[in-house]
């Protein structure tokens, strides 16, 4: 599904990415975990095509194309969906005008023709119930006073919604509380399935009790260096990530 | 953390030609270039205008003369030779008109381009409308409906002649000959306009519009309006504008009249589009217009804008809110882009107790624009517990276009509460970025987050109005972003 070489990149004058290599099979959740600083978001923000990023090297293929040559919005019909860390207040758009504008998008990406309202609102409904995001929500501005939690579960239902082929998941779970933690982790279990993969990044072991996944890498200064399955993640938790950088690359 | 695909589509955009800028070919009756009280007494008599009529012309004539063209705005542009300026211009349609089957047919074609089919407007919105095109009405409709209901809507030149008493009474009662150097001008060779009257109790039942066209090369426009609703009566007016391609710059300097009598409701609504200019702002319309309403006790004046056209626009909707307990408020979203300038803004001048007033203004820079606002609010030692609030949001959709802000706040009253907020912002690269991201096209993206920005004012628009403004904007700023 996604095959990352070498990928080198920078912002500014700053090498951030310097040399990642990941390959992600359909169906599998690879969890990447990393002190702070160490390029998870800015591996986040490369592949879904922010041009504050300088790609200075490597390859990404995303189902055998050339992600690095599409723009975000090509990238995106295509099927790749990045869930934000903070995911931004749109004020005077309302969250459905906003979601039929991306459907329609993807549609058209398809050549299909625009979804039919009563069709459309009927996915919404469907859709919003995933990750329990009530009709106001739905009706409000993109975001625009939601809480930490209700924002989190907005990105999960824009995901459920577009239903993409890859999903990066960007510390989804910062600022979540227990519960909402819950919400938000079974709207990603539901749809989990074999032509679909998620990139779960996170800073804490604790969302994936919830989002098991099947492998888990440790990202330290712009390169994976140590890969393991779930057991890997408690192991950090319980240790940091000090004795990596002390045994592994030392 | 620019987007370099940005200023490819800004090349792109910007070498779009006015969609509107076609010119109607019809004969037309045009008086020399040239400004002196015989052009005056020309356009009087073209209009077979009455005597005291062109007195008050002659006289605004003289006051203009003395009058020097005001230099404080945030403007730069070329100032216009008045006399090179042709004072009338009217479409050669001399006897009058029963159906809208007798109007010319070219008439008729730049109408449909403009999308005001009407027949359709008539059958289906059920707007009223009075077409202007240059200096004369040449069909009014639904008259007969509104005349059961005892409501005056027709041109100016027909008020003056079948309405003399309250053309006398109230033109000029807002904005008096020498309120400046444009109203004066106005006053001195105005050439039509609508007038309307809605009589005692009456809330008129549909939307009263206007569409204005410059449609003559070298013709410059003064219209003048006048709405007076009487006591407890409503209006909605619609005043919409599109003006062909021109080389030179074009002038309009309209005055706008609003009279709210004792518990009295006028809401004006306007989207104005005309021609901005080429990239450079050679071409444009300068829009200089005083436009100003007078609340009695109770009353309500709601001025509603989309600005999006004009070279230079000059312009600020203005209550003067004279009654105890009456409210002005000004909703206004303007957007500049390539040289286009504008200032424009608003002034609420509370004189009656209990008076309240609300500024909600949005304005929107791209290209290389300049984009003021510029506002007063007046509480006068006799307006106890007046009340204001002032919102102005500047958003700046490039490195190179500028929002300014020019608040004038003057209490004189110390019950007075007062509040102004401002802010400016750049269009977010998240917002946009997140947009992208979800499968949204940035022309797409630029249009639906411009469009959630302006919501609170295309919002004071009626329905249909409010449509059609939403496309002007998406139009206006189709790949700006920079």
């Amino acid at each position: 599904m996604v095959n990352i070489k070498e990928l080198k990149a920078s912002i500014g004058e700053t090498q951030i990415l310097k040399g990642l290599n990941l390959e992600i099979k359909p169906g599998e959740v690879h969890a990447i975990m990393g002190p702070n600083g160490s390029g998870k978001s800015t591996l986040a923000s490369v592949l879904a095509g922010r041009e504050d990023y300088d790609v200075t090297g490597g390859s990404v293929d995303f189902e055998s194309r050339d992600l690095l040559e599409m723009d975000a919005t090509e990238r995106a019909r295509s099927g790749l969906f990045l869930a934000f860390q903070y995911p931004v207040e749109i004020p005077g758009v309302s969250n459905i005008n906003f979601m039929r504008a991306a459907v329609n998008g993807k549609r058209e990406h398809e050549g299909l023709d625009p979804i039919k309202g009563k069709d459309f609102l009927n996915l919404v409904k469907e859709k919003a119930s995933l990750v329990e995001l009530d009709g106001r929500l739905r009706n409000r501005s993109v975001n625009e006073g939601f809480s930490g939690g209700e924002k989190k579960r907005n990105e999960i239902f824009q995901m459920a919604m577009l239903e993409p082929r890859f999903a990066v998941l960007d510390e989804t779970d910062s600022g979540l509380d227990i519960d909402a933690l819950r919400i938000v982790a079974n709207g990603v279990n539901a749809m989990r399935s074999p032509d679909r993969s998620f990139l779960v990044i996170t800073h804490y072991q604790r969302l994936l009790d919830y989002i098991v996944p099947d492998f888990v890498h440790v990202l330290v200064d712009g390169k994976i260096v140590l890969s393991g399955d779930k057991d890997l993640a408690l192991k950090l938790e319980e240790k940091g990530y000090d004795w990596i950088k002390e045994d592994v690359i030392a | 953390m620019a987007y370099d695909g940005n200023d490819k589509v800004l090349e792109e955009v910007t070498g779009k030609s006015y969609e509107f800028g076609f010119t109607t070919d019809i004969e037309s009756d045009k008086a020399p270039a040239g400004l002196n009280e015989d052009i005056i007494r020309l356009i009087s008599s073209k209009k077979e205008e009455p005597e005291w009529m062109l007195k008050w012309r002659l006289e605004a004539f003289a006051v203009w003369k003395k009058m020097e063209e005001p230099n404080w705005p945030h403007l730069q542009y070329k100032k216009p030779d008045y006399q090179a300026i042709s004072y009338y211009s009217a479409p050669k349609q001399k006897k009058q008109l029963n159906s809208l089957d007798e109007v010319d047919p070219e008439m008729r074609k730049t109408m449909d381009k403009l999308g005001i089919s009407m027949e359709e407007q008539k059958r289906l919105s059920g707007v009223a409308v009075d077409f202007v095109m240059d200096s004369v009405s040449v069909a009014t409709s639904f008259k007969e409906k509104l005349g059961e209901l005892g409501i005056i809507f027709c041109s100016m030149s027909d008020a003056v002649k079948e309405h003399p008493e309250l053309i006398k009474k109230y033109l000029g009662s807002v904005v008096p000959t020498k309120d400046n150097f444009f109203s004066a001008l106005n006053a001195a060779v105005f050439t039509d306009g609508s007038f309307c009257y809605i009589p005692k109790g009456v809330r008129c039942p549909m939307e009263l519009s206007t569409y204005f066209r410059i449609n003559e090369s070298g013709t410059g426009q003064f219209e003048r309006t006048l709405v007076v609703a009487d006591e407890a009566s409503y209006v909605s007016y619609l005043e919409g504008c599109t003006a062909p391609q021109r080389d030179e710059n074009q002038l309009h300097a309209a005055v706008v009249e609003l009279v709210a009598l004792d518990e009295a409701e006028i809401k004006y609504s306007t989207v104005q589009n005309w021609y901005p200019g080429d990239a450079e702002g050679k071409g444009g319309v300068f829009n200089f217009v005083t436009k100003r309403g007078i609340c009695h006790r109770r009353s309500k004046i709601s001025w509603t804008q989309v600005e999006t056209g004009s070279a230079v626009t000059w312009k600020y909707p203005s209550c003067i809110l004279k009654g105890d307990h009456s409210v002005g408020e000004f909703y206004s979203v303007a957007v500049t882009n390539n040289a286009q300038q504008a200032d424009t803004g608003t002034k609420m001048i509370h004189l009656g107790k209990n008076t309240h007033s609300t500024i909600i203004s949005k304005g929107i820079s791209a290209g290389k624009s300049h984009n003021s606002y510029r506002g007063l609010v007046q509480i006068m030692p006799s307006a106890d517990n007046a009340r204001n609030f002032s919102q102005c949001d500047s958003l700046l959709m490039t490195d190179t276009s500028g929002a300014h802000t020019f608040p004038y706040i003057e209490v004189k009253n110390p019950t007075a509460k007062v509040e102004h907020e401002a802010t400016t912002s750049k269009i977010g690269e998240d917002q946009i970025f997140y947009c992208l991201q979800r499968g949204i096209d940035e022309e797409q993206a630029i249009s639906l987050i411009v469009n959630g920005y302006a919501k609170e004012v295309l919002n004071q628009l009626p329905m249909e109005f409010a449509v059609e403004a939403q496309k002007l904007l998406s139009i206006s700023l189709e790949g700006s972003v920079g």
